[in-house]
């Protein structure tokens, strides 16, 4: 049933600072971006927050800046800004791609980056990319600054090291080196959540991320080791095995996935 | 201890509206409930069927997944807006492309939002998040490129016509406006099928 918004709050806070010095003072409050996890939760009832914080609105969480070394994205980067911008499909074009599966053009208009790291699901389409590529998640404080390499972000099942005072403010891309590739493996190419989600880098040392196969996205370090180490294919796929932790439900099963993952590990590793 | 509401105001369809809600109640709901306006439907209230489709600042969202409060000073437009008489609706009505109707505000409005000239490709990707259980989609297909076909068509007519008038512009007197100009374009025909759409400007 349909969660009830009448004991619901919303604070509107007008700048960046007006939200954190919200979130230190009078929180913990969830804080809504796009929406468009939050609202399904809501819609469905299933989200037991209460006090919300409506940061839509900060514009100085947006954009996309490139340097030398870092491309850097606002938190409430949508993905339609991601999938249209010359930078990021030349820089990290395998955020592109993820971009472009995650929902439909209703879905993209709204969702966001950030959003997609808060929610924390084990099936986000653009952590695979993020653990790849070695990304940075800025988390800002009223009182600090922070970044986090995404590898660490996540202590488990939706739960991370951002402490409810902190916000996510950005995500830091450090150069790519090496092809990059992505594929998601879902019942139809739009709307569909992961059943696998794979990124990888090609290069020298191969990295290699898995999203919905483990209570978080892996990056499956032994398995790249033994494919930089010269080990044969079927060898990593069985490291791979070890890496992963997938589950039955109500998109697919383990044993499944566990097939899908192995193969994906083979067209990467032959195609990449 | 609920606190008092305070006024939300956006622009709908074109006029200023202002309403005195929970901020986090649904912009599907408000705009059916508070503004009257039933054509934007609620299909499966998780964003994945696209029946709730409006238009945001000139991007399709889906209502069910908006909290009124992220409206706020911004331009949202429902199938409303488009008053019957947008060249899509006519033509979802002839070639087939609506049937039980349930999907089609939303679809329609998805398909206003691909913006002139897409490409097969690009309506299949545009309107994948909308879902149609009568049509097999096909029929959509075909209505969005009679209508873009129909709509090129009274572009160029209405470019060639004034060609096809070499005397017009001797006809023309002070104050009125010059073949082509922006102010005659904005009363030829191609204007008038856009509906609420600001017309292109030409030649």
């Amino acid at each position: 049933m349909r969660t009830a918004i009448s004991p619901l709050a919303l604070r509107q806070p007008r700048s960046l600072r007006d939200a954190l010095r919200m979130l230190r003072d009078e929180g913990p409050l969830t804080p809504l971006a796009g929406c468009t996890d939050v609202y399904v939760g809501l819609n469905f009832g299933t989200l037991r927050d209460q006090q919300f914080l409506n940061i839509w609105g900060l514009d100085d969480l947006r954009g996309i800046d490139v340097s030398t070394d870092l491309l850097r994205i606002g938190a409430l980067t949508t993905y339609t800004e991601i999938i249209r911008s010359p930078q990021v499909r030349r820089r990290l074009p395998m955020l592109v791609a993820a971009s472009r599966e995650i929902g439909a053009v209703q879905i993209q208009n709204r969702g966001t980056l950030g959003g997609n790291i808060a929610n924390g699901s084990p099936a986000g389409d653009t952590l695979p990319v993020l653990a790849a590529t070695e990304a940075l998640v800025e988390l800002r404080s009223i009182d600090w600054t922070r970044k986090v390499p995404f590898v660490d972000f996540y202590t488990g099942y939706r739960a991370s090291v951002r402490r409810p005072d902190e916000l996510i403010t950005a995500v830091e891309f450090p150069r790519v080196e090496g092809a990059q590739w992505f594929r998601k493996v879902g019942t139809r190419a739009a709307q569909s959540i992961s059943k696998v989600v794979v990124a990888g880098v090609r290069s020298e040392h191969p990295r290699i991320a898995f999203g919905s196969v483990a209570p978080t996205v892996v990056r499956v370090r032994r398995t790249e080791d033994a494919l930089a180490s010269g080990a044969t294919l079927a060898e990593a796929q069985r490291i791979l095995q070890e890496e992963i932790s997938p589950i039955d439900d109500m998109r697919s099963t383990a044993s499944y996935r566990r097939h899908v993952a192995a193969n994906l590990l083979a067209q990467f590793w032959t195609e990449g | 201890m609920t606190p008092p509401l305070r006024p939300i105001a956006f622009v709908l369809n074109g006029a200023r509206r202002t309403v005195r809600v929970h901020p986090l109640k649904r912009l599907l709901d408000v705009l059916r409930e508070e503004c009257g306006l039933t054509g934007t439907k609620e299909g499966c209230g998780e964003g994945e069927c696209g029946a709730c489709t409006v238009i945001v600042n000139g991007n399709a969202v889906n209502s069910c997944l908006v909290p009124v409060a992220q409206v706020a000073g911004a331009k949202v437009m429902t199938i409303e807006g488009l008053k019957g008489r947008h060249r899509l609706q006519r033509a979802f009505a002839e070639f087939g492309g609506a049937q039980c109707g349930i999907c089609t505000p939303g679809m329609i409005l998805a398909a206003v939002a691909l913006g002139p000239r897409p490409t097969l490709e690009q309506v299949r990707t545009g309107l994948a998040g909308n879902i149609c259980r009568c049509t097999g989609y096909e029929g959509i297909y075909r209505a969005i490129r009679k209508s873009e076909d129909r709509r090129q068509k009274t572009e160029d007519r209405s470019k060639t016509s004034h060609l096809r008038r070499p005397g017009s512009s001797l006809r023309l007197r002070s104050g009125q406006a010059a073949p082509g100009s922006p102010a005659l374009s904005e009363r030829g025909p191609a204007a008038r099928v856009e509906g609420p759409k600001v017309p292109r400007r030409r030649g």
